[in-house]
């Protein structure tokens, strides 16, 4: 609302100097704004509404004393309101026709009253006599300058609606500051700064008349040192980058090209590197002087606390356990409020209106209070002490800002207050505090950061404002030394909470990549040789929750940090070991570090952790590193000399989906190796891992059926599958949407089938199974295609199956997938095409479907298994003549002749086959043809 | 005085003061001498500084400027009560203002705010040191009500053994527990506000002892090398 409102305003202003308000369009929409805005005000704002104007309002009023009801003394046609100010005059006295209205609840009732003359009202009262000025609660700031009634309702309007509002003066400032830092080459800041347009409008707008409608101020053109030219758009809404208006009077590029930034330093910062970097350098200097001009602005800003409205987010990680963002709960009031919570008051009070000294006891005494409880907390909040606590933290006075702190490291515990924080722009001001020399002030802004930075916005706000180098760099310590002195014990304490900070910012995806770009990785690094805890946690917490990222994972390999994460595997604490294992647990996708993880000897104590069975996110997170481990066969060969696999079975019951996760994906792992497979069995692992078929968990979905399928292939093991069922709630699970869980099936379904006695029974007594498998061939995700072949070329092994398949048509849904360049595919499905070749005409059928043609081309991959089973493809298509036709035509000679050399005795046999069947039909034709010659 | 005696004068004086090593000790002395310098004598031979100077001091070099305070700390200085700061007492003094102990600290601060010197600070010291701290509120009748509650809820804090005063075990209990206490009554101690390099003062190979102390060592250093360069010119015009 108080964008629109202000920008008609503008315009407003200028035409209605008159007493008269001219009736237009505009003004209108801003008087009904106007008495919207009036009426509400009473519930919305029932303290300000309640503040008497020391000189009324006064206007011709329509109204009648009839009009008026209770809480009201009628006298004839006078009126007055029964509510009266401290000296006993009423807040409403009507003498017709004229009406004078002392505060703002009043004038809202008075509204109230009018029924369908509001507007009316509204408009004779906004050009009523104006006597005096307002006197609410800003009265300090800049009010006696205003001497318009419609400015002053502009503004207050304004001011509780819309906490930024640009204005010329505050964007003139700025430009002028920076202008100051332009060129002088690489040292500057900018190479140029100018404005679009010389020209400036006595309200201080240098935007065309029809642009400062839309709230445009002025536009910028900026060269940065390091970037292409910026064009930009300063606006009453904030600060943006626009399509590029290079001088005045341009018609085009007024868009906006980029997100909105509340000042020109911000957008800069996040455009231009080499600017953000000098900008540190000499932010606090710049920031002391806008401050200074814009002390108004600022107050504006700080006083009208609320969420920034508009504001984008960039961020589109999805994260780990993100707080909802919550509505403002507004405490019930006056039920029974604790005695805190007037202490508290009290000492507020003292807050407020105290000198140094007095402020350092109100925050210690403060600090007695058990602020963990939520009484306290709401009373902080509510008393407005959080706001004096923010604005201590800018007031240079160390005792201060580190007793404000203290009392902010623990309140911040609480979600709300976090929000509140940082809706009054409180991490700004914590972050600034991390450059201070004071030791123990930088530990407890980055406490309190790691408090603070809990949701996403807390975490943008502290990257977006430098905090991630700040907080980098506070990492710099030297963790082992043998004796320390008393600065480097400090050093090491800041570090620790520099730590955790950055663990709490590291769940946003852009703070990994920041934290990576400040250089903190080797410096996480060298505190992982710390032998403290407190320190290793927050450490190994901010490393794994960093792992999700690839070029994490290689950095800690590459600098060493498996042997310190597998070290502490072996710690006391349950914490610590559970992020090292859930940090090996990420990295250990890569072969190299599975190797490292087996050579620092941490597979005895991933397995010693599976028995604190209590402890389920250990144990999620240990059957993690396990499951990865094991990828590699010689890590299970190592595993099982630490009976893992019994443990793992045993692991199968009653745990939690994570746990089971990963405690069926090692096992799907261990089932590669033969007898690995009987051992599970003997363990009793068959019976769970097919009850788990029927979980609907897809992660937990595609470990069992790869396990299953892994286990299928022992025969005694496919028994027991079988007579639970096993191959129909695998083949049910092809309906699963997910294409992970279908391809992870269908590859079950392959070992399932090879292996089971009467599979194809089973197959045919499933209905619908057919018809589900060819529709799956119309997938668009190649794995998704090349399990369905694989499974085909099983399935279609029984004789009757494939008759039933090829009703269903699967010949021509085969055929049409000949074109894919996918090698993985292209071998299965030159399997499948080989299998269904043998019933009836289906080799007939292929050749008309054109799938003969795409198959020669893949004789040209590199790829063994694609040439091997295309070879195979084609001797079998080769045995009808059209399709031989067609092959020699796409010159499939030479390369099968080539293959017929080949080591591999199945693809000389094939490939010779082909050959044959292609030189039969030549032949034949030649015998024909000399036959028909002789005749 | 020449530069020998100042020597022995410095060698002598370092063996009775703690944290200050010999030649930092002729540095403070060569800095003494030089306020003794500034200091109108008006013909009369004293072997100290006197209150005037030593505030103007307090306030010009560690940015001391409450002067209910700066003239406490002048009588702590005093130890022996004449009424000037000799060059004992001023290094005697410094060793606690730069380098001193937690410990030390609090026993100096409290005797700081024990006007009366009777070992223990009441409620009426506490009234007169905080008075005026708060901002008075219009349609409060008492002036000081906002302060005299302040002060009960410091004995509340403070006060370990209830008689209604703070002794010198209350206040460093009290201190320890919360090092923000440490200056509660009023600023005694130099300002740490200016910003300062550590890199800088370990180059000029200064120790750095005491986190706390360092920016205020930067400015004293700054001063002790403006010294140090004025005799050097000196020298160099003779």
């Amino acid at each position: 609302m108080g964008i629109s409102l202000t920008r008609a305003a503008q315009w407003t202003m200028v035409s209605s100097s008159t007493a008269k308000l001219v009736s237009t369009p505009m003004n209108e929409s801003l008087l009904k704004e106007i008495l919207h805005f009036v009426e509400h005000f009473r519930s919305q704002y029932p303290q300000e509404a309640e503040h008497v104007f020391e000189e009324p309002l006064q206007w011709s009023t329509t109204l009648v004393a009839s009009d008026f009801k209770t809480d009201y003394d009628i006298s004839d046609s006078d009126v007055q309101s029964h509510e009266r100010d401290s000296e006993g005059h009423p807040l409403l006295q009507l003498s017709p026709p004229t009406v004078y209205v002392r505060s703002f609840s009043q004038l809202s009732k008075l509204l109230h009253l009018a029924h369908d003359k509001k507007l009316a009202e509204v408009r004779a009262c906004l050009e009523g006599k104006f006597e005096s000025n307002l006197h609410p609660k800003q009265s300090n700031h800049q009010h006696s300058s205003i001497t318009h009634r419609l400015n002053l309702f502009v503004l207050l309007v304004t001011l509780y609606s819309h906490p930024i509002m640009l204005n010329p003066k505050a964007v003139k400032n700025e430009v002028e500051i920076l202008q100051v830092f332009c060129g002088g080459g690489d040292k500057g800041l900018l190479k140029s700064l100018r404005y679009t347009s010389d020209f400036e409008f006595s309200n201080g707008y240098r935007a065309p008349l029809w642009r400062q409608v839309q709230g445009d101020i002025c536009y910028l053109v900026i060269e940065p040192c390091d970037t292409e030219t910026l064009h930009i758009t300063c606006s009453t809404a904030g600060i943006f980058l626009n399509g590029g208006i290079k001088q005045e009077g341009e018609e085009n590029g007024y868009e906006q090209t980029s997100d909105t930034y509340e000042d020109l330093v911000t957008l800069l910062k996040s455009r231009s590197p080499h600017f953000a970097e000098k900008i540190n350098q000499v932010e606090d200097l710049i920031v002391c002087l806008i401050k200074k001009s814009e002390a108004g602005l600022l107050y504006f800003r700080k006083t009208s606390a609320g969420a920034l409205p508009g504001e984008p987010f960039s961020e589109s990680s999805t994260e780990s356990e993100e707080e909802e963002e919550q509505p403002y709960r507004h405490p019930e009031t006056n039920t029974d409020l604790p005695s805190e919570y007037w202490q508290i008051q009290k000492l507020v009070k003292y807050l407020k209106d105290g000198d140094q000294i007095v402020t350092v006891h109100t925050l210690c005494a403060m600090m007695d209070f058990n602020l963990m409880q939520e009484s306290c907390q709401m009373a902080i909040q509510d008393t407005g002490a959080l706001k004096v606590l923010l604005n201590l933290l800018d007031t240079d006075e160390h005792k201060c800002e580190i007793g404000s702190l203290k009392i902010l490291r623990t309140i911040s515990h609480n979600s709300q207050i976090r929000r509140v924080i940082v809706d009054m722009r409180g991490v700004q001001s914590i972050v600034k505090i991390l450059d201070s020399p004071v030791k123990e002030l930088k530990a407890l802004a980055a406490e309190t950061i790691a408090n603070v930075a809990k949701f996403r916005r807390a975490r943008r706000n502290v990257r977006l404002y430098g905090g991630i180098n700040k907080l980098v760099s506070l990492l710099d310590c030297l963790p082992n030394l043998a004796s320390l002195t008393p600065s480097q014990e400090e050093d090491i304490e800041v570090a620790c909470c520099g730590a955790l900070a950055l663990w709490s910012c590291s769940r946003s995806t852009k703070n990994k990549k920041a934290i990576r770009k400040a250089g903190g990785i080797p410096l996480l690094g060298r505190l992982l040789k710390s032998p403290l805890q407190k320190m290793l946690i927050p450490v190994v917490g901010t490393l794994q929750e960093c792992a999700s990222e690839e070029s994490y994972r290689t950095d800690i390999q590459t600098l060493g940090m498996i042997k310190d994460l597998v070290r502490n595997l072996s710690s006391d604490n349950d914490e610590l070991q559970m992020h090292c294992a859930s940090a090996i647990f990420k990295c250990a996708e890569d072969k190299q570090t599975r190797d490292l993880v087996r050579k620092y000897k941490g597979l005895q104590p991933l397995v010693s952790l599976l028995h604190k069975a209590d402890n389920k996110q250990l144990l999620a997170a240990a059957t993690g590193a396990i499951w990865k481990c094991s990828i590699s066969q010689e890590n299970v060969t190592k595993f099982q000399e630490y009976k893992a696999l019994e443990i793992l079975v045993s692991l199968l019951t009653d745990q939690p989906e994570e746990v089971l996760v990963n405690v069926v994906g090692a096992l799907g792992e261990f089932a590669q190796i033969p007898a690995n497979k009987a051992a599970i069995r003997e363990f009793g692992g068959i019976k769970p891992l097919v009850k788990l078929l029927t979980s609907p968990n897809q992660a937990l979905l595609v470990n069992v059926t790869k396990a299953v399928g892994a286990c299928a292939t022992n025969k005694d093991n496919m028994v027991i599958i079988d007579q639970l069922d096993g191959i129909r709630l695998v083949w049910s699970l092809l309906k699963n949407p997910s294409a992970d869980v279908q391809s992870s099936a269908a590859w079950a379904l392959c070992a399932c089938t090879e292996n089971a006695e009467d599979a194809g029974e089973t197959a045919r007594s499933l209905i619908g199974g057919f018809q589900l498998i060819v529709k799956l061939l119309s997938s668009t995700n190649n794995e998704v295609l090349a399990s369905i072949c694989a499974a085909i070329c099983k399935i279609a092994k029984d004789e009757e199956n494939l008759a039933i398949l090829t009703d269903f048509g699967v010949v021509p849904s085969l055929a049409k997938l000949t074109n894919t360049t996918d090698d993985r595919l292209r071998h299965h499905l030159a399997d499948a095409i080989a299998q269904c070749c043998m019933w009836g005409s289906n080799r007939a059928s292929f050749g008309e479907a054109g799938a003969v043609a795409p198959l020669v081309r893949y004789l040209k991959s590199k790829e063994g298994s694609v040439q091997r089973s295309t070879a195979m493809a084609l001797y079998q298509l080769s045995r009808n003549p059209n399709n031989c036709i067609t092959m020699h035509e796409k010159e499939v000679v030479q390369p099968l002749i080539h293959m017929m050399g080949s080591d591999d005795e199945e693809l000389q046999e094939a490939a010779a086959g082909c050959v044959r069947s292609i030189r039969l039909l030549y032949m034949a034709n030649r015998n024909a043809e000399l036959f028909t010659f002789r005749n | 005085m020449n530069k020998r005696t100042t020597q022995t004068l410095a060698e002598n004086i370092s063996k009775q003061v703690e944290h200050f090593s010999k030649k930092e000790v002729e540095c403070l002395i060569r800095e003494f001498n030089v306020l003794m310098a500034e200091q109108n004598n008006s013909g009369r031979a004293v072997h100290g500084l006197d209150r005037g100077k030593f505030i103007s001091t307090l306030h010009s070099i560690f940015g001391l400027t409450d002067d209910r305070m700066t003239g406490r700390v002048f009588r702590t200085f005093d130890k022996d009560n004449d009424s000037v700061v000799s060059m004992k007492e001023w290094i005697d003094g410094l060793s606690v203002f730069l380098r001193g102990t937690l410990d030390e600290k609090i026993k100096y601060c409290f005797t700081v705010y024990d006007l009366n010197g009777d070992n223990a600070i009441s409620r009426e010291e506490m009234l007169h040191m905080l008075k005026g701290r708060l901002i008075r509120q219009p349609n409060e009748e008492d002036p000081d009500e906002g302060i005299k509650d302040l002060v009960e809820i410091i004995l509340k804090k403070m006060d370990y053994d209830h008689d209604g005063k703070l002794s010198f075990e209350d206040f460093e209990k009290a201190v320890k527990d919360e090092n923000l206490l440490l200056e509660a009554f009023g600023t005694c101690l130099p300002d740490f506000r200016v910003i300062c390099n550590e890199k800088l003062l370990s180059s000029l190979n200064f120790p750095i002892k005491n986190s706390q102390s360092y920016s205020l060592l930067f400015l004293f250093f700054q001063r002790i090398e403006m010294f140090e360069g004025r005799v050097f010119q000196e020298q160099m015009e003779q």
